[in-house]
């Protein structure tokens, strides 16, 4: 019997290369629904990657709603979901302000220098302790938060155009709406 | 007409292979001597048709014959003759021939200097080869033929990745896949034990060659990726944890523990069922290392374009290889625990820590780069855990093996250390701390740094002791046997790595800075000056060159140009420029033009201060001389495996207690 166990854990990770094949033709994965929804994000006060003297607090961002993107250098998913960011940030209707997960300053910097900056401004969490509080389990993911300081959209893993027209622009186009 | 010969010359190929896996399999089996006789003239009818149909496509390239689609996706005009050939291995298709190739050189190799082997062992070990290269083709001919051709033909071709054209890239791919399909060996002759069901495990003997060169390559290999990382990158970082990388370290990981597990096997006999699904493990790594680059299921830098089918092919193809063998292991591995006993304190016992560790890293490096994956099946979304989670794992679990390193060759085999074992620990502590204690002061109390010193003497003390000792006490012409010194030199490289690592980990300086021309910036005791923008042109690219004037202490030192070039259809490719040095590299990256109208302006630039760097490379080549000077022993070659104990301890030292591992 044991001899069969490295051809069981084979078995297993076969059917998860398997799952990839099949979850990459037929699926775009879609967002899972987060604890966090609808309940307040938490407080925070983060530096400025550019500026570390500057401290923005969850506080100094309210009155106006805005997306979150949480990224890092060394994330290749990342590398993915950024020349779409870079195409689309514009057009969101809210900032996009970028969160620096985990990663070296300079590492960022070099990062964002070579493949365009599309944030309005990018907050460094080079310890992650408040992304522990936001819930992140890694990068990319994207939250967006409204004026009141409530997360009402979350989305694990990269935005692409399609997450963007089905997901993440109705949830915009809802807070809109809910504004005087 | 010739592309069509080349196709022609791989469906001959498929064919022969075909009838190199099946027929001396079935001679092995019925105890046929005509059947088993096919091997090796089949092996080689297929080596020259897998060569010409190479040579061809690289004469494709050489005269720019963009009527092949391949060709004219991966080269132009304007590209040199020597990245036209590399080009040949530059993407999906060729790439894939470029194994085959390789495949092939192995067997015939193994068909050459394996003719000491028993018939019917050598008939099955080809045939596997001959089962594996069957694979290959048939998925190059059915998924990703490089002879398709491109109608009409376009007037000039696309280009090779300019992030390619690099000396190092041409280098990488052959020498990485030099160790990934060598591994092929190592799993063709487990299998053949197992199909023959031998308990004797003579055949590690000659299997340990083997390993031994595919993981010099294999070293070579990732080193040669790791150089072009740094030198092309334009990063300064010479690791990134991204799943390319990770596919080949997987397969290296493994393996080192093969190499000493295949030690223990041969020596002492025990460990059989460990030593063959270790090889099994090294060759399948190997396969998920191209089913993950070709897949399209994780993206990184290196991936290749990608293809569902293709994908579907290769997972199939794992199933069919991967699972089979572990299947037959299941039903075939030896069911008693053979060899010789041994004591909690010994040298099987260190080894056996050491194997498990480099195993458990392994399958570490698995989770961590199929995270991406699993988060998808878990519904849990598609991220990535990256170098947080290799950086804090992996020196975790390289702690232990780096701690018990230096003892390895005074532990004897079987039990007990020898009195000598509190001597050494003694030794190489006191020069570790006295060192450590010296580079304290040195590197303003770092603590990586300071720990990076106090393990690479520890290691170093360990192997210089340990090379001092055999020099007193053997007689002239006995003191190093090759498989001993290819392990000093191994293991010394270790040392090297580990100072590399650590000081410059620890150590560097990087900054970003925004310079005019004229200004002066000074890192780590050196003074950049920038001296602004020329245009420069290269045979297919032009170029922004900078001008870095750098000296020390006030008196010029050295000139360095960055370039940010343009290739055709305006792919930009940063080239740093990097002043070497044994002790500390100098490294300066042109970012972009403050004032984009204006390039004579404000530019960015990253400049490095990297102490010790090139110390990473140079213990990985120490460790690829080891596993090449190791391959050559004598012993290896000259005896013949049925004439052999298999649990005799036969290295030729005069002391037995000694024998290198």
């Amino acid at each position: 019997m044991n001899r069969l166990v490295p051809f069981l854990a084979f078995v297993l990770l076969a059917g998860l290369l398997g799952f990839g094949i099949w979850w990459n033709s037929s699926h775009d994965p879609t967002a899972v629904p987060s604890p966090l929804i609808d309940k307040p994000a938490p407080a925070f006060a983060l530096p400025e990657l550019d500026d570390p003297a500057k401290v923005v607090t969850k506080a100094s961002l309210l009155g106006k709603p805005y997306l979150l993107n949480v990224f890092a250098s060394w994330c290749y998913v990342c590398g993915e979901e950024h020349p779409v960011l870079m195409a689309e940030a514009g057009q969101f209707g809210v900032p996009l302000i970028g969160y620096n997960y985990k990663d070296a300053p300079a590492d960022a910097k070099a990062w964002l220098s070579r493949h365009g900056n599309p944030y309005a401004m990018v907050l460094a969490d080079r310890s992650g302790q408040t992304a522990m509080n936001f819930g992140v389990y890694g990068a990319p993911e994207t939250y967006l938060i409204d004026a009141r300081g409530i997360i009402r959209y979350k989305r694990i893993g990269p935005l692409t155009p399609t997450v963007i027209r089905t997901q993440l622009e109705p949830a915009i186009a809802a807070l809109k709406k809910e504004a005087p | 007409m010739t592309p069509e010969l080349g196709q022609l010359a791989l469906i001959l190929a498929l064919l022969l292979a075909l009838a190199q896996g099946i027929l001396p399999l079935i001679g092995a089996w019925r105890g046929s001597r005509a059947l088993m006789a096919v091997a090796r003239p089949a092996a080689a009818g297929q080596a020259v048709f897998v060569a010409l149909s190479f040579l061809i496509l690289v004469w494709a390239f050489l005269h720019f014959d963009f009527s092949v689609r391949y060709v004219a996706e991966n080269s132009n005009l304007e590209l040199p003759w020597y990245y036209r050939i590399a080009a040949t291995w530059g993407a999906h298709e060729g790439s894939l021939l470029l194994w085959i190739l390789i495949l092939n050189l192995w067997t015939v190799a193994l068909a050459i200097f394996g003719r000491n082997l028993p018939e019917a062992f050598a008939a099955r070990v080809l045939g596997v080869m001959g089962l594996i290269s069957v694979g290959f083709l048939s998925f190059t001919l059915f998924t990703s033929d490089p002879f398709a051709r491109l109608l009409p033909s376009p007037m000039n071709g696309a280009d090779l990745n300019p992030v390619l054209q690099d000396p190092g890239m041409t280098f990488h791919p052959p020498m990485l896949y030099m160790g990934y399909v060598g591994f092929s060996v190592a799993f063709a002759f487990a299998i053949a034990a197992l199909l023959g069901g031998s308990m004797e495990p003579s055949w590690v003997r000659q299997a340990r060659p083997w390993t031994n060169a595919a993981w010099g390559f294999l070293s070579c290999g990732i080193v040669a990726g790791s150089w072009w990382a740094y030198s092309e990158l334009g990063w300064g970082g010479w690791w990134f944890w991204d799943p390319v990388e990770n596919a080949s370290f997987m397969p290296w990981l493994v393996g080192t523990a093969l190499i000493h597990a295949q030690a223990i096997t041969e020596k002492r006999g025990s460990l059989r069922a460990w030593t063959i699904l270790l090889s099994i493990f090294a060759f399948s790594l190997s396969l998920l290392g191209t089913f993950l680059v070709r897949s399209g299921l994780l993206t990184s830098v290196h991936a290749f374009a990608s293809d569902p089918r293709r994908g579907l092919y290769i997972l199939c193809y794992l199933a069919v290889v991967v699972g089979g063998s572990l299947l037959l292991y299941a039903l075939r591995a030896p069911k008693v625990m053979g060899g010789k006993p041994f004591a909690v304190v010994s040298r099987e016992t260190a080894m056996l820590i050491g194997n498990l560790m480099f195993t458990v890293a392994a399958a570490m490096v698995m989770l961590g780069t199929l995270f991406p994956l699993i988060g998808d099946a878990l519904h849990m979304g598609r991220i990535s855990v990256g170098p947080p989670y290799f950086g804090l794992l992996f020196p975790l679990l390289m702690t232990p093996v780096v701690l018990l390193l230096p003892l390895g060759p005074y532990l004897r085999w079987g039990k007990g250390g020898s009195g000598l074992l509190k001597g050494v620990l003694l030794r190489c502590g006191i020069a570790a701390v006295a060192c450590a204690l010296v580079a304290a002061f040195f590197v303003h109390g770092r603590p990586r740094a300071i720990m990076g010193v106090a393990a690479a003497v520890w290691v170093a003390a360990g192997v210089v002791l340990y090379v001092i000792r055999r020099w007193r006490e053997m007689p002239r012409g006995r003191r190093y046997p090759a498989e001993m010194a290819g392990m000093l030199l191994a293991h010394f490289g270790v040392a090297v790595f580990l100072i590399g690592v650590l000081l410059s980990e620890s150590l560097s300086v990087t900054r970003d800075v925004r310079m005019s021309p004229g200004d002066v910036q000074t890192i780590g005791g050196y003074q950049f000056r920038f001296d602004g923008i020329k245009q420069t042109l290269g045979p297919n690219w032009h170029a922004e060159q900078a001008t870095v004037v750098v000296s020390r202490d006030g008196k010029p030192f050295t000139v360095m140009h960055p370039q940010k070039r343009t290739y055709p259809h305006d792919q930009v490719q940063t080239e740093s420029a990097v002043d070497p040095g044994i002790t500390r590299d100098l490294y300066v990256a042109l970012g972009e033009p403050m004032d984009a109208g204006n390039v004579h302006g404000a530019w960015g630039l990253r400049v490095y201060y990297k102490p010790f760097v090139r110390w990473i490379w140079g213990g990985g080549l120490f460790m690829m001389l080891g596993g090449f000077v190791a391959a050559f022993d004598r012993r290896f070659r000259y005896r013949r495996a049925t004439a052999t104990e298999p649990a005799a301890d036969t290295t030729p030292a005069a002391a037995p207690r000694e024998a290198g591992a």
